[in-house]
């Protein structure tokens, strides 16, 4: 008997009891469908995290306020800018791994161009951050000098914002919006960089102080509410966090045993080891997964023990026929192989709705994994011929005679 | 062995099953030979034996002592892979409760031993059509077997003993089941088929069966106590061991 004719006879007998097969093959189908599932959701998170690394830009650096003492009491962690343009200054003068560095303050307000009106991200900078977050233009030029120190009335795009306040013929570049009241004539666009970060609308420093903040702000003249620096490699990242630190400090005539007034961070690492938690909780759903698969291969092996004991008589005249005992064992173990690898593939298809529904209810990014579709097909036909084993060998073990007088 | 070896060979064959330490001797010592071409019925009362002699010269069941012969050959001395080879080529069973599969239609179930001889499925059913025609159930090809009368089910049964031109053919009880008329028809089949030169051995417990076969062997307490011929033009032979 060849294996062609095991699949015949196996999917003869299984169609004979369709609710049956179903039943059997239930826990597969929910294992199966469960890992392709989590794999699909836990690859589309690492995606979004790898996309959202990529677009802070290579060798960056972070420095945001920290904690502030007032009197011996110790206030919350970015309760005051303590950081100041002159800091850049420094920091981009003394420090010769830092290639370009800038600082920023940020709010939100509605910008607004003829009819249409979009609620967005102002951010105050100079153009020493397109610098450091290597950020290209689409369209246009950046700061000037003489904008940048004389409080230009002039704004850089980010795409969504550009997207929504111009239809698409339109040439943003010229054209004037307002913010706050304040014409602004719009210099330049940016390139895409991601959902997240397109959203948004540049216009230089001294502007966002002057022009928005007011005179009425009770903020110094001279702070920023953070600052970003690139540095030149990526084996130079330490070093120059360290010597930030170090320069920081001593500018802010921190005494030695006192908290810093600000924070040194790298975000993309930061979100690398978020991506290696992301990966870590994807393998435990995946391992809890698995455990749905075994109960599904326990439920095959119950099943099929049954199916050899009511089927004995037919066993006997198989044998009796000239079956040998492999040819026994072949049509069973064909049995649970079909039951596991139809569970698999309608698990596979499960998995796939499922996942896309997530996608789209939920608004997570999924991503369907090849890799994780062979390997679940590939647990599933080893569950079968694990489980399938014992009651195959049982089966073809029967002595044909005996088999012959049950009822 | 040699050409001039005889089909079937039982020299000495005892057969003694031991259960929970009790040894009951189902057949003892018991010596023929069956030639090809033969029509044989075995005859005795319940328990004397007959089932356990029949299974042991379809090598289903091995003796205890003694040796079994096919053409020749020890069987005791194949593989049981080898005798299952066997069963499916040489030897044609037929049972008194017929052993169809019951989820198969009449021309699978004739078809089924071709599966065990490695043969492909168009030729198999071709084979099974012409075996169910030779017993005349071809019309009933597509039926299942619980749509069938118990003598159309030993037709079907016949059949499928036949598809793979085997050397023999062995029928426990085949009438056992049917009422006389249905029992008579499907003996008159065995005939046919024996007259042909098919060899058949067949158990019956009805002696008007019996007598219809050229020779008779009866047992008793699993022992072998009489071998009779039937020739039809000498006057019966009878030998008493
Ligand atoms: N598997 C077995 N284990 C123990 N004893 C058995 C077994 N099979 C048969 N026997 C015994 O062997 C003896 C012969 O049994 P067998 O089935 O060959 O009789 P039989 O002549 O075919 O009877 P019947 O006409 O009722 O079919 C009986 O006494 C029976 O109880
Ligand atoms: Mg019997």
């Amino acid at each position: 008997m060849t294996m062609l004719q095991g699949f015949q006879i196996a999917l003869h007998a299984l169609r004979l009891n369709p609710l049956r097969s179903f039943l059997t093959m239930l826990g597969i189908v929910i294992g199966v469908a469960s890992i392709v599932t989590v794999f699909a959701i836990g690859s589309g998170a690492q995606l979004r995290l790898q996309e959202q690394i990529r677009s802070i830009g290579a060798n960056v650096l972070m420095i945001t306020p920290g904690a502030v003492y007032q009197g011996g009491v110790r206030l919350k962690d970015g309760s005051k800018l303590t950081m100041t343009e002159s800091d850049v200054q420094a920091i981009l003068e003394q420090i010769p791994e830092i290639q370009a560095a800038a600082g920023s303050i940020a709010g939100t307000a509605q910008v607004i161009h003829e009819g249409k009106n979009w609620n967005t991200t102002i951010n105050g900078t100079t153009t020493g951050h397109f610098m450091v977050r290597d950020w290209q233009l689409a369209a246009g030029r950046y700061f000037s000098a003489t904008e940048e120190a004389g409080a230009g009335k002039v704004v850089i795009l980010g795409s969504t914002v550009a997207r929504e306040l111009f239809a698409p013929g339109d040439d943003p570049i010229g054209a004037q919006i307002r913010i706050m009241k304040v014409p602004l004539e719009v210099v330049g666009v940016l390139d895409r960089k991601g959902p997240a970060q397109d959203d948004v609308a540049f216009v230089p420093l001294t502007t966002a102080k002057l022009r928005f903040l007011g005179s009425a702000s009770n903020i110094n003249r001279d702070s920023v509410a953070y600052i970003i620096a690139k540095v030149a490699a990526d084996g130079q990242m330490a070093g120059a966090r360290a010597e930030i630190e170090n320069l920081l400090r001593q500018r802010h005539r921190i005494p030695a045993g006192q908290e810093d007034d600000f924070k040194v961070q790298d975000p993309a690492a930061a979100m690398e080891a978020q991506q290696g938690a992301i990966r870590t909780v994807a393998l435990l759903l995946v391992a809890i997964a698995s455990v749905s698969l075994l109960v599904g291969g326990i439920s095959i092996m119950n099943v099929m023990i049954v199916s050899v004991t009511e089927r004995t008589r037919e066993i006997g005249i198989r044998r009796a026929l000239g079956g040998r005992m492999r040819d026994i064992r072949l049509q069973f173990l064909c049995e649970a192989l079909v039951l596991c690898l139809l569970g698999g593939a309608i698990g596979v298809a499960g998995g796939i709705t499922l996942s896309m529904t997530v996608a789209r209810m939920a608004g997570w990014v999924t991503s369907i994994d090849g890799q994780a579709i062979g390997l679940s097909l590939v647990f599933s036909i080893a569950t079968g011929l694990v489980f399938g084993f014992y009651p195959a060998h049982k089966a073809s073990k029967l002595s044909p005679i005996e088999a012959l007088k049950t009822e | 062995m040699t050409a001039a070896a005889p089909l079937i060979s039982l020299q000495s064959v005892s057969r003694t099953y031991r259960t929970e330490g009790v040894a009951v001797a189902a057949v003892r010592n018991v010596s023929f030979d069956i030639a090809q071409g033969e029509i044989v019925a075995v005859m005795g009362p319940s328990g004397s034996g007959k089932s356990t002699l029949m299974n042991m010269i379809g090598l289903l069941d091995l003796p205890s002592e003694g040796a079994v012969y096919l053409q020749g050959a020890n069987v005791a001395d194949l593989t049981e892979d080898r005798r299952s080879s066997l069963r499916a080529r040489s030897i044609g069973f037929v049972f008194q409760s017929y052993n169809l599969l019951a989820r198969h239609d009449a021309i699978e179930n004739v078809a089924l031993p071709l599966v065990y001889c490695g043969i492909a499925r168009k030729e198999r059913l071709a084979r099974a059509e012409a075996s169910l025609r030779a017993v005349g159930m071809l019309h009933r090809a597509h039926h299942f077997p619980r749509q069938l009368s118990g003598g159309e089910q030993q037709r079907v049964a016949i059949a499928r003993a036949l598809i793979a031109s085997p050397l023999i053919v062995l029928a426990d009880e085949p009438t056992g089941a049917l009422d006389s008329r249905t029992g008579a028809e499907i003996l008159s089949l065995f005939a046919a088929l024996n007259r042909t030169g098919q060899t058949v051995v067949m158990i019956t417990h009805d002696p008007g069966i019996a007598t219809q076969c050229r020779r008779t062997i009866h047992l008793h307490d699993g022992e072998l106590v009489s071998d009779e011929r039937v020739a039809e033009l000498l006057p019966s032979r009878s030998t008493v061991s």
